[in-house]
């Protein structure tokens, strides 16, 4: 017989979004929550991100991941409401919110809960790889893998690297690897643009005289047991490689780092609605999903650059959760946004009206002196750049009900190349 | 003219500097830290380390930083001594590794907690 338990609040994942939706689900009132990780320890991503440059926005001062994780674990510590169980996997998460665990532990075991908070991050893309022809000798990781080999596990790849792709943690893993004393021959970007933080850039890269290839890409892997090199080329502007430009980078390592995507697949089978532009749920100004009593926050519903923020709204979710609880914030009226010129992706895709919202929208190429339109309002940024969330509060008075949606766009700018 | 990036948020402000006279005229910066930054960076440009060391008898490496930012010029020398450096459980977070790292005047913190049995509590 299966062992179903009731509990007002489950919330999945045990990262950072999860364990601040736990703790403010808990300071507004809700009684029963259950605090679901998989892994044998809480703080999600968090221990292996060993560098500092978290907690600025939030606590104000520089932590590194695992300084902030043990933040919150105090913070856990504090509510004894919340009953944490690691070693603990979802495997089902039903629209009416049956939440399905397994553990060594207990075995089976099902939770009837009134609300459901999904929380359970991202993961690695692993595409990248996928479409670069050669041969697939030992010597390739991805950077989060190579991160967790390298932090956690103290394990050292090999003596040259070459590293795909410009994002943050391509970055950091470049910095670290020149630290370790590994050579890090280049880090290559397809775009023509960095798709790291600046500071990133900056502090990883140019502090260390690593090379930055922009609009590079890997045309094939050579070796046999190991990789021994990789072919680089420069790419065109349909993205398409120059190979007759091409040359070769010896290296016995090769580190891809070709971004990250929502972790989903629950979300999909409570028939919470997806956003193609985000890959995460569709979410109101409460984090609620389509599906009632469902919440998403974190990097499940859309990729974060920054944990600060991951916290921030996972907390508003966690609010919410609570007044949804209390019988409040059902049948809400919300107006969708509409994303217009050099806008990829606006979060959340539907705001509710009469209250202000925090947006956390991205651009779809960089740009310089621009005018940010949000319904109403105005305001105007220097440099927008995929690679760097742009916050904007959009207010009540900003929107009207008229209009039937919110366009958010940036006009006027110049292409910044 | 330099242009420089903050670093020390992750607004990155693109932060110019000129010589002017003596001293130097700092614009750009979207606020006093960047300031300070910038001032730092045309100096003695400064940076918090942080790495992993080895706990006798586990198989996790213990998180480590340096508790302030020490000079760049000092990073590799730093490495070299953290590399050597294995520590024993159990560890609390923010205890003191090592005094003066490196010369820099600065110590080597534990980032994350080991108890007695040798796991990382907090990893
Ligand atoms: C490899 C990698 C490296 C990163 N490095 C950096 C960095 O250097 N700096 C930075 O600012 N940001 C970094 N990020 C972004 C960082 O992940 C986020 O800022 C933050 O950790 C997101 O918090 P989260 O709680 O949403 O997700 P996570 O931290 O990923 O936590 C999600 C948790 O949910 C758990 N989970 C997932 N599915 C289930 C399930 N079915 N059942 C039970 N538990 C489940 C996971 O085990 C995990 O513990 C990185 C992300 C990744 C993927
Ligand atoms: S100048 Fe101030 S706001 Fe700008 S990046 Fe530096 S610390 Fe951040």
């Amino acid at each position: 017989m299966l062992n179903t338990k009731e509990v007002d609040l489950v919330v999945v994942g045990g990262g950072p979004a999860g364990m601040a939706a736990a703790v403010a689900a808990s300071e507004a009132g809700v009684e029963a929550i259950v605090l679901i990780e998989r892994q044998a320890r809480l703080g999600g991503i968090l221990p292996q991100c060993i560098h500092n440059g978290f907690g600025l926005r939030f606590f104000k001062e520089e932590l590194t991941g695992p300084e902030y994780a043990h933040r919150f674990m105090l913070e856990l510590e504090k509510h004894p409401g919340i009953e944490v169980k690691t070693g603990t996997m979802v495997i089902k998460v039903t629209a009416d919110r049956q939440v399905m665990t397994v553990s060594a532990a207990e075995g089976l075991v099902c939770y009837q809960a009134r609300a459901v908070i999904l929380a359970m991050g991202c993961r690695e893309r692993p595409r990248g790889a996928i479409n670069i022809p050669g041969t697939r000798p030992a010597g390739i990781y991805t950077a989060g893998s190579l991160q967790y080999l390298m932090n956690i596990e103290g394990f050292l790849p090999g003596r040259t690297a070459v590293i795909l792709g410009s994002g943050d943690i391509g970055l950091i893993m470049a910095r670290r690897l020149t630290l370790e004393g590994i050579q890090v021959k280049a880090v290559l970007e397809l775009m023509p643009y960095s798709n790291g933080l600046n500071r990133n850039v900056v502090q990883c890269l140019e502090d260390f005289k690593i090379p930055l290839y922009l609009s590079h890409t890997v045309t094939a892997i050579h070796g046999q047991k190991r990789v021994e090199k990789v072919s680089v080329a420069p790419v065109g502007a349909d993205l398409k490689p120059l190979v007759e430009k091409g040359f070769d980078l010896a290296c016995d390592t090769l580190v891809l780092s070709v971004g990250l995507i929502p972790e989903n697949e629950l979300s999909l089978q409570a028939g919470v609605e997806l956003d193609p532009a985000t890959g995460g749920p569709v979410v109101d100004s409460f984090y609620h999903t389509t599906v009632e009593g469902i919440f998403a926050c974190g990097n499940v519903a859309h990729v974060h650059d920054l944990v600060d923020d991951v916290s921030t709204e996972s907390a508003i979710a966690g609010r919410a959760a609570a007044a949804y609880l209390r019988g409040e914030i059902r049948g809400t009226r919300w107006l969708p946004v509409k994303a217009g010129r050099n806008i990829r992706s606006v979060v959340p895709q539907r705001i509710v009206t009469g209250q202000a919202t925090p947006l956390y929208i991205r651009a779809r190429f960089p740009e310089r002196d621009v005018l940010l339109q949000v319904g109403r309002g105005r305001s105007r940024r220097r440099i927008v750049s995929p690679g760097e969330t742009i916050y904007y509060t959009v207010k009540p008075e900003e929107i009207s009900e008229t209009d039937g949606w919110i366009g958010v766009s940036l006009e006027g700018g110049e292409i910044d190349d | 003219m330099t242009e420089l990036t903050c670093i020390v948020c992750p607004v990155g402000c693109r932060i110019r500097v000129d010589r002017d006279g003596n001293g130097l005229k700092i614009t750009g910066n979207g606020c006093p830290r960047g300031l300070t930054y910038a001032r730092e960076e045309m100096t003695a440009p400064q940076r918090t380390l942080t790495a992993v060391v080895e706990v006798a008898g586990s198989d996790c490496m213990l998180p480590v930083k340096t508790k302030v930012a020490i000079p760049k010029a000092k990073i590799w020398a730093a490495m070299q001594e953290i590399k050597a450096i294995t520590v024993h459980p159990p560890v609390t977070i923010g205890q003191v590794l090592k005094e003066d790292l490196a010369g820099s005047g600065v110590a080597l913190v534990a980032t994350g907690t080991i108890d007695q049995d040798e796991k990382r509590e907090n990893l």
